[in-house]
């Protein structure tokens, strides 16, 4: 248990790393991945574009309930009894780091690390406790898998609605309509209920509702694992197209692989605590690093 | 991927995120991005009702016979109670007053499973939740409206009045909206917290309708209950707008004082109360 209570236990990066100790929004400052090959990004221009995502001092907490199902006769027993089921929860604590435009984000860490919470913030679904968070550009979230889906409606009311609420005018999201059935190949079940739809159908349609959303910047989170080897390959190739056109991408994945291929910058992220900003290479090694000089792998799962 | 859009630099569509000062988020910016995805409430209304009446034998005319049924229902035992067939005036005002009580109710059960049902939508995307008792109104709204030609078909039928004061019951008819609209988003707020309240609702909704003039007049109300009756929003509400539409009687002025009153403490204070929670309902679904 020693090495898991804080952050400060966590394993010191390599001898001679450059990882930056992640404190001050500066620490992007030398410009991390070998392989970057953005379009539009000349290192160091006199005046440096701000950055697409800031994230300063951000924390956050939120109550929620163990119960399975939250009633109000439970509540009276519970008050009968005198006992409270509301549990705090720090998921992320006192995060800073700022992402620069044209910049592909790999996430890591364990479960329960606050990667999810993260993302959440940043696509503005649950605003920080404290600090700010300043985001540029329009935003396509693919969080878990299976975005706003009513089963009762078909594909394409499905698709519209979701375009809708990302803020897309009625005429942009019916002209993408067509578009996003085509990359998901699911032919006439586009205008079908989803209640018929297979589970790979479901999440070939949810992915490719959010990369045709014209986002600037897109939030994935775990949805690589969506559809045969097939469609993952041209998932991959539809996201290195996307990462052309946009900003940023985060990218939130237990395939340390996908990282590595897909991400020119990871954030390592444990228990809410930003570890390590820093190129793929170098945080995915002091990650692993991590995984084998503390516990074993296993049992860090269960944390 | 057929064009960026250009229109939209990176400096136009910058978002902050920041803590809630007390409990709410800015109201200007909420407001804006409100009307601004108007649409979104409405096309999730509008699907909503399509998907509800697709898999049922009669469909849409649903619409109709429910709250005719109920009318009926209502219609047999008034006359028994009071031991004396009615014939079409009572059923005019049963109906004139039942059909409006239908859409608060509908407005109150469809805004309680307003945010409960948007489960994923709520989780990943960010946009203003009020929307969904907003759609949650709509709906209940679009339910209503086909039950207007029926009641004016029975209002001929019983020989009412028609008179221009009718058309002032349109304004009792939107401070209805407005008022329906406070109660969906409350009633949303507490589906979050407590589950169990759709269980209570339809007897919560069936008390509501005895205590107001739905069954009776608005001025028939017991002599001693008369100063209380004001406490009850629908008692303004649905009595005046009975009043105009059947009687052709302009109500007193208390009652446009008391349905305006009500009307907006329900919208502010259900919207507010709505908003100061929004935060904590992507976690607790």
């Amino acid at each position: 248990m020693s090495s898991l209570s804080a952050s400060d236990s966590t394993p010191t990066p390599t001898p001679g790393g450059t990882e930056v100790p992640v404190a001050g929004p500066e620490d992007g400052a030398n410009p991390t991945a070998p392989h970057v090959g953005e379009p539009a990004q000349p290192p160091a221009t006199a005046a440096a574009p701000p950055p697409v995502v800031s994230v300063q001092n951000v924390s956050i907490t939120y109550r929620t309930t163990f119960e399975a199902a939250p009633t109000l006769k439970n509540t009276i027993v519970r008050l009968g009894r005198g006992e409270r089921k509301v549990k705090v929860v720090d998921a992320v604590k006192n995060m800073s780091f700022d992402i620069k435009p044209g910049t592909s984000v790999g996430i890591i860490g364990a479960n329960g690390a606050g990667k999810s919470t993260l993302m959440r913030a940043i696509a503005g679904v649950l605003p920080p406790s404290q600090g700010r968070i300043e985001v540029r550009g329009r935003i396509s979230a693919l969080l878990a898998l299976g975005v706003g889906f009513n089963p009762n409606l078909t594909g394409r009311e499905n698709v519209i609605l979701g375009g809708l609420a990302a803020g897309l005018t009625r005429a942009e999201v019916k002209e993408r309509a067509d578009e996003v059935a085509d990359f998901a190949e699911i032919g006439d079940f586009m205008d079908m209920p989803m209640r018929t739809y297979s589970s790979g159908m479901y999440q070939r349609l949810a992915f490719s509702v959010s990369v045709h959303m014209d986002p600037d910047i897109l939030l994935v989170d775990e949805a690589l694992s969506a559809g045969d080897a097939s469609f993952k390959v041209k998932a991959t190739a539809k996201m290195a197209e996307l990462m052309e056109s946009a900003r940023a991408m985060f990218l939130v994945s237990h395939s340390l692989g996908s990282i590595r291929e897909m991400c020119n910058e990871v954030l390592w992220i444990h228990k809410g605590e930003l570890i390590m900003q820093g190129s793929p290479r170098r945080a995915i090694r002091a990650y692993t690093n991590f995984l084998k000089v503390g516990e074993n792998a296993y049992t860090f799962e269960d944390l | 991927m057929a064009s960026v859009t250009e229109n939209t630099s990176p400096v136009d569509e910058l978002h902050i995120y920041e803590p809630h000062r007390a409990g709410l988020p800015k109201l200007g910016p909420y407001t804006r991005q409100l009307w601004a995805r108007r649409e979104f409430a409405a096309e999730f209304s509008r699907a909503g009702i399509r998907a509800a009446n697709t898999q049922t034998l009669f469909g849409q005319l649903w619409l109709v016979l429910n709250p005719t049924l109920l009318a009926l229902v209502y219609y047999v035992l008034v006359s028994v109670i009071r031991q004396s067939a009615g014939g079409f005036e009572t059923l005019a005002h049963i109906t004139c007053g039942l059909f409006l009580f239908y859409f608060v109710s509908g407005s109150i059960t469809q805004g309680a499973q307003s945010v409960t049902g948007g489960g994923k939508l709520i989780m990943n995307m960010n946009f203003p939740r009020l929307l969904l008792p907003f759609a949650a109104v709509r709906t209940a709204f679009f339910r209503f409206l086909p039950t207007v030609p029926v009641y004016f078909l029975i209002h001929i039928l019983a020989g009412g009045v028609w008179s221009p004061q009718m058309l002032l019951a349109s304004v009792f008819l939107g401070l209805t909206v407005i008022f329906c609209i406070g109660m969906a988003a409350i009633f949303a707020t507490v589906q979050v917290y407590f589950r169990d309240t759709s269980s209570f609702l339809p007897y919560l909704v069936r008390i509501w309708l005895y205590l107001s003039p739905v069954l009776w007049f608005a001025d028939e109300a017991p002599e001693q209950f008369q100063d209380l009756m004001v406490l009850n929003p629908l008692y303004s509400l649905i009595g005046s707008w009975t009043d105009l539409l059947l009687r052709g009687i302009i109500p007193e002025p208390k009652m446009w004082l008391a349905a305006s009153i009500w009307a907006v403490l329900a919208f502010v204070g259900g919207s507010l109360l709505f908003m100061s929670r929004e935060r904590e309902f992507t976690v607790r679904l």
